[in-house]
């Protein structure tokens, strides 16, 4: 007979029993589609929503020989890129403002940052078209006070699509930064100034450096983020602002292409996961679990 | 004089900084800000200029049943949601940083993968695996979505606190012969409340307020509150998406600042009662 093992006070037997609910979600929801989906890249498509399990490469040699497709795949990785550098310009000085300030309300600072995460992100993006609309705050002040005869177009352009992805990305990389900042030994910075840095060089030769993970972590996380966005190109951009998101949703959901829609996911997915590969390999994954809320 | 104008330096430096943060501020809330005017506003059309005073555009709303039975099943969608997914989500944190097991590091890096992987990708795969064993979308399979895409958030959070509170805790209810599940019950879970409520909000407003993986995922014919204003937004921006806009901001902000407030009462009563702090 085989004899049961008594239990210890940190089982791993126990271990698992209390993970296997996320375990198995994430087995059957993450990781098992994700391998389907790969399968599905080589099936054969017939007509709208209909393939078989032929295997074939034509869907891989679709991609790789079209254009069309590696021109959205540029497109989005360059809007991505400029998306992230904005972030990482723009939103250093307010991580850099709330970490040294002496404003006894800094509480409201950091407060003000996380209520756009409680925000819809669809009322955030479309709230846009308020301010850069036809009858948005811009046109109609510039109308009335004579500046300008008609509407400027701002909306349903590539700016507009990269301003609304700012919009949403900016607190995730005020986050970032200021996590990081925050872990700075302050007495490091009192050291240089006492030998005789200014605050400009303390700055420049120990915050900033020391300031890097985060500033590194909320570009990975910006750049991914907005090269796998899907509604901000839908609500603010003109069809030919549409990124690869958009294609994925509309070889799936419009022309039923399933095996087409799964390659160009999977194209996505390691293009994406090829930057977070190189992002981990120099700096481990602590800076954006500390990013994300941990 | 360098010394001084090094001094002017730092301080422009520094006045530069605030600026920008400022701008920063107003650019993040500034359309917010206008949404939420204009949702009074008395105009037919969806922009500037005022015209006058109105709720007209709330009483539209009201009325909307699509809009009200897409709010219906967001409210219980997220619902769910949070309560499922803070119930697994701590329970693997207190794994995670109670015992060590094999594949542990493995799993810690899968479970934030969901918040790192485009929703559009996740999306597509669950629906190919749907077809795949031929299933039709349900809204079971919805919910498990949302609670796939909010579960990283809470296992961080959970652990995050988790590591702040000493095992021996909990030890010593042990020696003293409680059994595993009132240990927990009665002195980790009271120390955990603040992660369990901060996750359990979380979770609810990122599945209130998911958009492109419910557009995969959503059964035929379902709309959620997100979904149901992407599609209004398709026809025209009416006034009214403004004021739904107005209401969902009261909602989605309302409630964690209402829990925020709510327990931060409760730790205050609760440091009266015992006036030795706990933790370290």
């Amino acid at each position: 007979m085989l004899m049961k093992r008594r239990w210890t006070l940190y089982d791993p037997r126990l271990a698992w029993m209390l993970v296997a609910p996320v375990l198995l979600l994430l087995i059957f929801f993450l990781v098992l589609p994700i391998a389907v989906m790969a399968g599905y890249t080589f099936f054969t498509f017939v007509t709208a929503g209909v393939e078989t399990s032929a295997l074939t490469t034509a869907n891989w040699h679709e991609f790789l020989t079209d254009s069309y497709y590696s021109g959205f795949l540029v497109k989005t990785l360059r809007v991505g890129a400029i998306t992230a550098l904005l972030c990482g310009v723009l939103g250093y000085f307010p991580a850099y403002f709330i970490w040294a300030t002496t404003f006894r309300h800094k509480w409201l600072l950091l407060l003000l940052l996380i209520v756009p995460f409680w925000i819809s992100f669809t009322i955030r993006t479309f709230s846009w078209i308020n301010i850069l609309g036809e009858q948005g705050v811009i046109n109609v002040a510039l109308l009335k006070l004579g500046i300008i005869n008609e509407p400027l177009p701002m909306l349903y352009n590539e700016g507009a699509v990269i301003l609304g992805m700012l919009h949403f990305l900016l607190p995730y990389m005020i986050l970032n930064v200021y996590v990081s900042l925050e872990s700075i030994d302050r007495t490091l910075i009192s050291a240089a100034r006492s030998m005789g840095c200014t605050s400009a060089q303390a700055f420049r030769e120990v915050t900033l450096p020391l300031s890097l993970p985060g500033l590194a972590a909320g570009l990975l996380l910006c750049f991914v983020l907005a090269a796998g966005s899907y509604v901000t190109p839908q609500l603010l951009g003109s069809g030919r602002d549409a990124l690869f998101g958009n294609l994925i949703y509309d070889t799936i959901m419009g022309e039923l292409n399933w095996p087409m829609g799964a390659t160009l996911s999977i194209v996505l997915f390691i293009v994406l996961g090829f930057f977070a590969a190189v992002y981990t390999r120099y700096m481990g994954m602590s800076q954006i679990v500390k990013g994300l809320g941990g | 004089m360098s010394g001084t104008r090094r001094k002017q330096e730092g301080r422009w430096a520094w006045r530069l900084t605030g600026f920008v943060t400022v701008c920063v501020y107003i650019f993040m809330f500034a359309p917010i800000v206008a949404t939420v005017i204009l949702s009074f506003n008395a105009s037919m059309f969806g922009g500037f200029p005022m015209t006058g005073f109105s709720l007209q555009w709330y009483g539209k709303l009201m009325a909307n049943d699509a809009v009200l039975a897409a709010f219906r099943t967001s409210l219980w969608i997220a619902l769910v949601t949070a309560i499922v997914t803070t119930a697994i989500g701590v329970t693997t944190a207190f794994a995670l940083v109670r015992f060590e097991f094999r594949g542990k590091q493995a799993l810690s890096t899968l479970v934030i993968l969901p918040a790192l992987v485009p929703e559009t990708i996740l999306g597509v795969g669950l629906l190919v695996l749907i077809k795949a064993v031929d299933q039709p979308r349900t809204m079971l399979l919805l919910v498990l979505g949302h609670i796939l895409l909010a579960v990283p958030y809470v296992v961080l959070i959970a652990q995050a606190r988790m590591i702040g509170i000493r095992r021996v805790y909990e030890e010593a209810a042990l020696s003293l012969g409680a059994s595993r599940f009132s240990s927990f019950r009665e002195i980790t879970l009271p120390l955990l409340i603040p992660a369990v409520v901060g996750g359990a909000l979380l979770a609810f407003t990122i599945s209130f307020d998911n958009t492109s993986a419910s557009l995969f995922w959503r059964p035929a014919g379902v709309e959620t509150m997100p979904t149901q204003i992407l599609s209004m937004l398709k026809i025209s921006i009416s006034p009214e998406i403004n004021a739904l806009g107005t209401v969902m901001i009261l909602v989605t902000v309302g409630i964690p600042l209402i829990g925020g407030l709510i327990l931060q009462s409760l730790t205050k009563l609760r440091r009266r009662g015992e006036p030795k702090e706990e933790t370290q």
